[in-house]
Formats: structure tokens, C-alpha cells, sequence
């Protein structure tokens, strides 16, 4: 019965003269996530309201879900267009209206005209009163409520008239694009996927980074992070993923540095990696799915240790998770049934039984003396040779 | 370091398709699309291909045209035979029995008819993968109405003793129905049912060559069996559902291929098989498991390799363009570690680090040197790095 939806927005109708940037990222995010749905669709930006207008059949469903997941939304109003042949016709149209989506319907209303068509022969007082009366009449379990309806009807009049009762709530955040753009360290895990979420929750475009280990990790293993850079693109937009041969610099640690601290030490090398491939990509942090606690390498003083190596602010919306927070947000992501496919990822092969949880960065520094010769080189190749993988 | 050229040695987990199969598939998916099931000359051409493979396969087999069903592959085989013959049989006795190796198209089989309330048997083997017929004397009852052994196990080649089961079963006073899974057998060997005692065998197509998606159940003219699947009743109501024609015109082709110049190709596979396990044997902290060179199929050969995962192991091959296996292919979402490994004895320590080669007619022996110089020059690189 719908043929759009009006889109509400919040926290950037309030961003002054920016507005309208913020304005366009989102437009372009709906267009985005609506490709991805069948039928074609007409999204229009006009005094301060985007409009989403269904240009064919199309499938009601998943065009709502589609916009469920585009940040910067607070409120998705399915809308039912009316072309304006009067307004006896019009008050016909609002009772079988409520009759289709209410059926017979005993709650508390009130009706809220918005005439933005000021040629329009009524006032939106009168509207509003000559409406009620009609739906009292059809309905004699409704009862008018100005101050606290359970429903409320909405009519705007434009050129053509749009009538909406409902609102459902979008995903809040901030337009992608709106914030700038930074790269995800992105591994099979189910903590990653779920930092990049919240960040681009934030308006922030994602690129991700990827440390592939072949022979000890697979290419499924790498199709799984393909694949969860896909759910993060469902919500971000298109992600840009590098995948990074970490092989011979992983081996080459073994060899040189003492074991227990060989996570500690990949790890400070995965952040100089991926802030140089962000560097000349144009991101401005990091983000990782890092938590206080949750492994050895995730104790406070093992992310200062990881974090000292980083000139980019490191975001890590996770920190103060539960594990249990953490999977509740990536079943809802759709994220968690990919992530627990148990393919071995580049940070467990080599562990050691017991690595330092609180390692001194006078100790790590040392040890990284002892790959002085190579180490350089290795780096940079591993970002000269990175595989581009252009996800969603 | 990949030199282009693939080795391809998982021939257990699937094969190569013929190309007089590929060509005749794609023929008749493309020209002779009709249903067999069709009144007009569209149907009755499709028939004729059905007819065709049906008496290659008859020929093959020394059994009767009757005999013969066509399924989805081995799985459905499996499954067929089993809840088929388990269901028609249950008022003689709900007492069925396999053994501990079995792939999991029976196993998992198995644990279901255990849920609907038969009691099952699982035979231990021995240190070779093989079942012994006193141990499986020992759990013949009453009850038993199936006995369920695999000709040639999936993971380490061993052939089990079907000759001597057959016997044993036919000369029972109550008879108990016997059947085969031959999926990794069918093609290697010449097995003819009725000579062998078998009443039920399961065969699959892309394991020999042929096309994936189709495989045959032989069931005895007199064995009582029902259906597991309901429908427009083709193939004497024992299997709804269009036949699959390109798939069994596919299977038909393949096995006329595949017994052309047999002993050739058999004697040449055993041959390859010795060189590389000879090879291995050179290589130091790597064991053979199962049966001897001679006594299991020419075609599967594994190998345990100390101090390496056989994962890593597995993609450090692949890096060189050498296919092969962990364990079982079919195992590849459930890393969980091998039944038959585990049954034959393989030390704990090695159950991860065993990798299954397999081949092929189609395997040469520069490809075994090629495989046999890489080992030799990834395992002392890839033992150096291991997990503390």
C-alpha cells in the first residue's frame, strides 16, 4: 500500500551551515542501500525532508530493512501518495486509509496537517478538525487525544498529498562520509567487524586492512574476512579491503625475538602496516576491536605497548565491552555466524603457551633491535604487494 | 614458486571430468533436454540415454537392468540402502551393523535409524583399517537384519574382506542383507554384487570420472526395500523425481571409460603409488598409515608428517600448486579429527598432521617426483616454525 517513505534525521538537521553536506552524504547512502533492493527509486531532498518515492514495483520489506541500516536515519515513515481530486475525496482516502493498516480501530488520535502548498482552499487547522470529525464518524471507538494519541496521522499537503501514520526507528548515528574515512583492522574474529559498525555508526567511511598468513592460513580464511568486510559494506558503504602477505615478517619475528612476545611484537607491526597503507590512502585513525582484558594481548599495558607505534589516533570502540555485549552486537549486525566459522587466523598460529600479558617497552624495544636488518624492507613489501579487494 | 602447472592429488575427494563425458552432458542439457517421463519423441530420446547407461552399467556389474537406481550420488545412495532396507525389514529385527570407520553418509545415517529405535553395531578394525570377520561373527544375532561395510575406506585406502562378509552372511539360516558402500572402490576394482554376496551397493559418479550430483544404488531383485523420497513414482517408486539425465548419461559414459585398458591403468596407479611411498619412506619424521602398498586401493596413500599441522602443510603445497587433502574432504567444516585415523591407532600427536594423497590414471610420475621434491623441501622449513 505504500509508494515511499519520508525519512526523519536528527542529530545533523542541527549542524548549521554544514547541513547540507550532511544532507547529501545521506542521500547518497539511501541510494546506495536501496541498489541493493528490487525496483528503482526516486530519493529527493526538499525543505529539510528526504523523500524516498518507490518509481516501480518494488518490495516494501526489504527496501525498509535496506534503510534500517543507513546512518544518520532516526525515523522511516512508510507513506501512502495521494494525487489531490478534493478534499471530500481526500477524507475518503485518510478512513479507508486507517481502515487497511488499523482495521477496526479503538485508540486515541489526532490528525497533523502540514500545508507546505499554501494555495491549498483549507487551513491546517481546519484540516486537522474536518479530518478528525470524518475519522470519528467511521470509527466510533476512536477518541480525539491532542496531547498523548496513540496514533497520530500526518497530512501533508504538496502537490500531491502525502499521508503517514507510522514511525519506524532508524539506526541513529551520523551520515557515512560526514566524518572522514579510517582503516579497520579487520581479522576473522567477531570483535572487528563490530568496532568498524560502531565507527561508521559515526559517519566514518571504512577502508580495512587484512593480514593474510599463506600456508598457515587459508584462502577460506581469507574469504571469511571478504565476507564479513561485506556485512560491514551493508552498513558502510563500499570497503575498501587490503589484504597484506604477512608471512615472511611473522617468520621472521619467530626467528629473531623471544617467543612470548612475538603477539605483542606482530601486533606493533600490524599497526605500523596499517597506518602506512592508511597514510597514503587518506585515512585519518585506526580501528581495532580491541577490549581491556580479553587476551594477552589486549591487557592495558599491551595496548599501550601496540599503541605506542601509532602517530593516528587508534579508535577502539570496544574497549569497555563484555565478550557477551560484544556478540549481541554482531548477531545483530549478522556478522557472528561468519565470524565463528573456525578457520585459523594469522594471530593464533605461532602463540606461545604463555606470552608476556604485561610486556615492558624497554624489553619490546630491544627485541625489535634484533630485526633491524630486514625488517624495513619486509614491511615495505608487504604494503607494496597488498592485494586491493574492493567489498559491497 | 608456483610453476602453473596443477598436481591434482585428491582424487578421493573428487576427479577430473572425462571429456566424452563433459561433451555428452553438455549435449544433452543443451539438445536432448526432454523428460523421460514425456509421451513424445522429446521423452522417448531421453529414455533411450537412461536405457544406455543403465546396460553399461548392468554389463559392468553382472547384475540385471532391474537392479539398478539412479540417485543424487553416494550420500543419497547410502541413505537410501540403509533407511530403505532398514524400514522394510524392521519386523525381522531392529539390530544393524557397521564399522567405526565408515564414511559419514553411513554413520551419520546410522545415528539417525538409532534415533527411530534400531540398535546398531559399530566393528572395531585393526591397526591396518581392516574389519575381522570374528569380530563381526561375534555381533550377528537374532535381530541383525543389515550388515554395512565399505569396500575401500576414504582416508587410508584399506580394502575390507566383502568376499568373506558375503559368505559369511549368505550361509547364515536366517539371512542378513549386505551393503557396500563402493563410492571409493567403484572404478578400482571389478565388482560384480552377486558374486560377492552383496545385496545393496552405492556407487558415485565424480569419484570416477564422471559428472557430480549423480550416483546408483544396486539393490538385489529380491531385496525388500522402501523409499526414502515420495513423488511422481519413476524408477519403480524406489526414487521420485525426473531422472537427472545428463548426470546419468554422464555416470554411464564414465564407467566405459574408466574399464577401458582397467589392468593398465590399475598396474600403473599401484606403480606410482609404490614410487611415493617409497619417496616418503626417504623423508625423515613421516609415516604411512594403514595397509601395505599392495593389500589397499591403488589410489590412496596417507601419510602422517611429525612436527608439521597438516594444514599448513596442505597450503604450503598449494602454494606450489599440489592439491591434496587433510584427513577427508568431507570433513573440511568440521575440523573435528579423524574416525579412522583415530581407530587404526595413529598416534595422538600426529592425528593433525596427517595429509591423504590421492590419484588418479591420470597421475604421472613426474607429478610424485614433483610432489616428492617439494616435501623434501617444505618440511624441514615448515617443522622450523612451529607453535611453542
Amino acid at each position: 500500500m505504500f509508494q515511499a517513505f519520508l525519512i526523519k534525521y536528527g542529530e545533523i538537521a542541527i549542524k548549521g551551515k554544514n547541513r547540507y553536506l550532511f544532507e547529501d552524504a545521506l542521500v547518497a547512502q539511501i541510494r546506495h542501500a536501496l541498489k541493493q533492493t528490487e525496483g528503482s527509486f526516486r530519493v529527493t531532498k526538499e525543505q529539510g525532508r528526504i523523500y524516498v518515492e518507490a518509481l516501480e514495483a518494488f518490495d516494501y520489506e526489504e527496501a525498509a530493512e535496506a534503510l534500517k541500516r543507513v546512518f544518520g536515519i532516526v525515523g522511516i515513515c512508510p507513506v501512502v501518495i495521494l494525487e489531490d481530486e478534493g478534499f471530500a475525496r481526500l477524507a475518503e482516502e485518510v478512513v479507508s486509509y486507517i481502515e487497511k493498516r488499523y482495521g477496526d480501530c479503538a485508540k486515541t488520535f489526532k490528525v497533523q496537517t502540514r500545508r507546505a502548498r499554501k494555495t491549498y482552499p483549507k487551513e491546517s487547522m481546519e484540516i486537522n478538525a474536518e479530518l478528525g470529525g470524518k475519522i470519528l464518524e467511521h470509527f466510533p471507538g476512536m477518541k480525539v487525544d491532542v496531547h498523548h494519541p496513540e496514533l497520530t496521522f500526518y497530512v501533508e499537503i504538496r502537490e500531491r498529498i502525502y499521508l503517514y501514520s507510522e514511525v519506524i526507528p532508524g539506526p541513529g548515528g551520523m551520515p557515512v562520509g560526514t566524518n572522514g574515512k579510517s582503516m579497520l583492522l579487520l581479522s576473522g574474529g567477531i570483535d572487528s567487524p563490530v568496532a568498524g559498525y560502531m565507527v561508521a555508526k559515526r559517519g566514518v567511511k571504512i577502508d580495512a586492512v587484512y593480514f593474510h598468513a599463506p600456508p598457515y592460513t587459508s584462502e577460506r580464511a581469507k574469504q571469511k574476512v571478504v565476507d564479513l568486510a561485506a556485512k560491514v559494506a551493508r552498513y558502510a558503504g563500499p570497503v575498501y579491503l587490503y589484504v597484506v602477505n604477512f608471512t615472511d615478517i611473522q617468520l621472521y619475528i619467530y626467528e629473531k625475538c623471544p617467543h612470548e612476545e612475538l603477539t605483542i611484537i606482530m601486533r606493533r607491526y600490524m599497526m605500523r602496516i596499517a597506518e602506512e597503507i592508511g597514510k597514503k590512502t587518506g585515512s585519518l585513525g585506526l580501528i581495532t576491536g580491541e577490549s581491556i582484558g580479553q587476551v594477552a594481548s589486549q591487557t592495558v599495558q599491551s595496548l599501550a605497548a601496540t599503541n605506542e607505534v601509532c602517530t593516528m589516533p587508534v579508535f577502539r570502540p570496544l574497549i569497555a565491552f563484555d565478550k557477551e555485549d560484544i556478540v549481541t552486537l554482531s548477531k545483530k549486525i549478522d556478522t557472528y555466524e561468519t565470524s565463528i566459522q573456525p578457520f585459523e587466523d594469522c594471530c593464533t598460529i605461532f602463540v606461545a603457551k604463555h606470552p608476556v600479558t604485561k610486556p615492558n617497552l624497554n624489553v619490546i624495544r630491544r627485541s625489535e633491535k634484533n630485526l633491524e636488518e630486514k625488517i624495513d624492507a619486509m614491511v615495505a613489501e608487504a604494503i607494496e604487494t597488498a592485494e586491493l579487494v574492493v567489498v559491497g | 614458486m608456483n610453476t602453473g602447472k596443477e598436481i591434482y592429488l585428491d582424487n578421493s575427494a573428487t576427479t577430473c571430468c572425462y571429456p566424452g563425458v563433459a561433451d555428452l552432458v553438455c549435449r544433452i542439457m543443451r539438445e536432448d533436454y526432454g523428460n523421460p517421463s514425456s509421451m513424445h519423441k522429446k521423452g522417448v530420446e531421453a529414455e533411450r540415454y537412461l536405457r544406455n547407461a543403465k546396460e553399461i552399467l548392468a554389463k559392468n556389474l553382472k547384475v540385471s537392468e532391474k537392479e539398478l537406481y539412479f540417485t543424487s550420488g553416494g550420500t543419497e545412495s547410502d541413505n537410501l540402502a540403509l533407511i530403505g532396507a532398514a524400514l522394510a525389514n524392521q519386523r525381522a529385527g531392529k539390530h544393524l551393523i557397521t564399522t567405526c570407520i565408515e564414511h559419514p553418509a553411513i554413520l551419520n545415517t546410522m545415528k539417525y535409524l538409532e534415533e527411530q529405535g534400531f540398535r546398531v553395531t559399530y566393528l572395531p578394525v585393526d591397526e591396518s583399517g581392516t574389519v575381522r570377520l570374528s569380530d563381526l561373527e561375534t555381533a550377528l544375532c537374532e535381530e541383525t537384519i543389515l550388515v554395512s561395510v565399505m569396500y575401500v575406506n576414504n582416508e587410508i585406502g584399506s580394502v575390507q574382506p566383502v568376499s568373506e562378509i558375503g559368505a559369511l552372511l549368505k550361509n547364515r539360516e536366517r539371512p542378513v542383507l549386505f551393503h557396500v558402500d563402493a563410492v571409493q572402490a567403484y572404478g578400482k576394482y571389478r565388482i560384480y554384487p552377486k558374486r560377492l554376496g552383496i545385496d545393496l551397493m552405492s556407487v558415485s559418479g565424480h569419484k570416477i570420472h564422471g559428472p557430480k550430483g549423480v550416483g546408483l544404488l544396486y539393490a538385489g531383485e529380491k531385496v525388500k526395500i522402501r523409499p526414502i523420497l515420495f513423488g511422481g513414482g519413476q524408477q519403480k517408486d524406489l526414487r521420485s523425481g525426473t531422472e537427472n539425465v545428463p548426470g546419468i548419461a554422464g555416470l554411464g559414459e564414465a564407467v566405459r571409460e574408466i574399464y577401458t585398458d582397467f589392468d593398465g591403468k590399475i598396474r600403473r596407479m599401484y606403480e606410482l603409488k609404490e614410487y611415493f611411498v617409497k619417496g616418503v619412506a626417504e623423508i625423515p619424521g613421516t609415516a604411512v598409515n594403514g595397509p601395505l602398498v599392495c593389500e589397499g586401493a591403488p589410489h590412496i596413500v596417507s601419510v602422517s608428517f611429525e612436527g608439521v599441522r597438516s594444514e599448513v602443510l596442505l597450503h604450503a603445497l598449494e602454494e606450489q600448486g599440489i592439491y591434496v587433502s587433510s584427513g577427508s574432504a568431507c570433513a573440511t567444516n568440521h575440523p573435528a579429527v579423524s574416525g579412522t585415523l583415530k581407530a587404526i591407532g595413529v598416534k595422538r600427536e600426529l592425528l593433525e598432521s596427517t595429509v591423504r594423497f590421492s590419484f588418479s590414471e591420470f597421475t604421472t610420475r613426474e607429478e610424485i617426483e614433483s610432489c616428492l621434491k617439494s616435501l623434501t623441501a617444505l618440511l624441514p622449513m615448515l617443522r622450523k616454525f612451529t607453535r611453542h
